[in-house]
């Protein structure tokens, strides 16, 4: 079984993200960029079924500038097999990336597509849920927990009263939640070794889909900035100030 | 056009984030209706006829909808969507599972999460962890959007009934199925929900030491959160996690406690009405946004603050 895992390019998750001047968006110029630390888990995961014997070949693409190489390359370094960009001049909206994907799913028919619950720039949650509805598959968002049984998979999902698992007919999409796994770091002579894996460049036009705007992106505005308040010295003086002064106990 | 809106439950009670939904929904267009698919759900769509805002309940009782599983509840929601303008999920689990895949199915973007509606196709939403908020034009003839529900007001209850509606409409796609669940009990009110919440980060060193704030929570009549320390050390399970990646919430009192306060903590609760901290580390960033902080060492001063409440 071929396991097909996407990765995205976005600002580091310890940087703050500053709004330009004219509001247009959000400023990435000369930020440090990371692999989505979402589509770490995801490639951690797919990485570890290989190694279990379940997957024979892991296959990671990214959409994106050229620039989102980097982030194929480090999958790649982490033990993913092979790459495929496809190269786009700026990040496009989720149903387009889910259409792309849907194209490269139905050339490499993988077993289980594994994916990022979110990116963590855009915080939208959508793609994989996207892809699985566009390729009529079942899907298993937020999971904490993945295993093959039989000819399914059961996805144990983060859901907001607790735990709930699932059990999916494969091929299935899989998002993952931050506690699925924790990722391995890249040795550098497996950095070495992913320089020579194979990365394949395609582009929208060669998976025969026109990228089309349902959304405009009409301001990006700073949040409204809390102030600092005071420092209080014990807890007598806390609990007089919420009472008194704050109101709320 | 009407807007359509799922009503969020656990076929025996309406979810409180639908209320807050409805209330945003009502923005967006003067006529709503609410859909309750479930299995013997009748009595969620008898609660939400009685909410102000909802003039027409439709309810589909079916075994294919008794978990809201995404492959079925989006080809249903897909089937009715045409005769709308909107449709509406609360921003939870649940909607953000099966509402992208109605998106996909429509061929319409969704627009995730919002915080407020400009106008019937302006929303605004945050993005980057709640440090940038992006006002987004949908140039979609369908709209498909989830709500923060901490950032609209629960829609209040009417004196009159809406008609409710039966639709027999069955999608099972048969290619999910549900197999169990652990639902975490707690007396204490819903984290989403609740007026004050007191969480504990990884200052708390261990899972024990939670009862220290339960004994505030129970005094405050507080709910228990945690940071994503805290889940990952394994001090507390999962759902209690606040954070960009856990829960959004915003409640009147927020009091964190050995928590230094990481963007990711801060985008789920920073719109907090009042913030207290307490930490025996001046320099955490919960600082910066706290309106009252006290520095001290947390298991001295939990005590007594249970004590002095």
């Amino acid at each position: 079984m071929k396991i097909l895992v996407t990765v995205k390019r976005v600002i580091d998750y310890n940087v703050k993200a500053r709004v330009k001047a004219d509001n247009s968006d959000v400023d990435l110029a000369n930020t440090k960029m990371a692999l989505n630390p979402f589509c770490e888990i995801a490639v951690e995961e797919a990485i570890r079924l290989k190694e279990s014997g379940a997957a024979t070949e892991v296959i990671v693409v990214s959409i994106g500038p050229k620039a989102c190489q980097e982030q194929i390359r480090t999958s790649l370094a982490l033990g993913a097999d092979r790459g495929i960009q496809i190269e786009t001049d700026s990040m496009p909206e989720s149903l387009n990336v889910a259409k792309l994907l849907a194209k490269v799913v139905e050339a490499e028919q993988p077993g289980l597509i594994i994916m990022g619950k979110q990116a963590i720039d855009s915080d939208n949650n959508q793609t994989g849920q996207m892809l699985g509805a566009l390729l009529d598959m079942p899907q298993g968002t937020f999971a904490s927990k993945v295993a093959l049984v039989g000819d399914k998979v059961h996805v144990t999902r983060e859901v907001d009263g607790g735990l709930q698992t699932v059990a999916l007919n494969m091929p299935a999409i899989v998002t993952t939640d931050l506690r699925l796994n924790e990722p391995r770091y890249a040795s550098l002579p497996n950095i070495m070794k992913a320089k020579r894996k194979p990365l394949a460049v395609q582009t929208p036009a060669d998976l025969g889909i026109e990228l089309k705007n349902h959304t405009k992106l009409l301001k990006v505005e700073a949040p409204t900035e809390r102030q600092a308040g005071i420092k209080v010295n014990s807890i007598e003086e806390l609990i007089e100030k919420l009472q008194n002064e704050a109101k709320v106990i | 056009m009407a807007i359509l809106i799922i009503a969020e439950h656990d076929n025996a009670v309406l979810k409180a984030a639908t209320l807050n939904t409805i209330t945003a929904a009502s923005q967006m267009g003067e006529e709503c209706h609410l859909l309750v698919a479930g299995k013997s759900c009748r009595v969620v769509a008898e609660q939400g006829a009685l909410v102000n805002g909802v003039s027409k309940v439709l309810l589909t009782d079916n075994e294919a909808y008794e978990y809201q599983l995404a492959e079925n509840m989006s080809k249903l929601v897909t089937e009715l969507a045409p005769n709308y303008s909107h449709v509406v999920s609360a921003a939870t689990t649940t909607g953000k599972n099966f509402m992208p895949r109605v998106a996909a199915l429509l061929d319409v973007a969704q627009i995730s999460d919002i915080i407020k509606v400009e106008s019937s196709n302006i929303f605004q939403r945050p993005i980057y962890a709640g440090n940038a908020i992006a006002t987004v034009e949908s140039l979609d003839a369908i709209k498909v959007i989830t709500v923060r529900g901490t950032a609209f007001d629960a829609a209040s209850a009417s004196d009159v009934s809406a008609p409710i509606e039966s639709l027999d409409i069955v999608n099972d796609a048969q290619i999910s199925e549900f197999v169990s669940e652990e639902v975490a009990v707690s007396e204490r009110p819903e984290l989403t929900a609740a007026k004050v919440i007191i969480s504990g980060g990884r200052g708390m060193g261990n899972g024990e030491n939670f009862t220290l704030l339960e004994s505030v929570a129970d005094k405050l009549g507080a709910a228990v959160g945690a940071s994503r320390a805290a889940v990952d050390a394994g001090f507390v399970p999962n759902d209690m996690q606040v954070g960009q990646t856990g829960k959004i919430v915003a409640p009147d009192l927020y009091i964190a406690v050995g928590i230094s306060g990481a963007i990711q903590h801060l985008a789920g609760m920073k719109d907090s009405k009042i913030i207290v901290a307490i930490n025996k580390d001046e320099d955490a960033p919960i600082f910066q946004v706290a309106d009252y902080g006290l520095v001290a060492d947390l298991f001295d001063v939990l005590p007594e603050l249970t004590d002095k409440l």
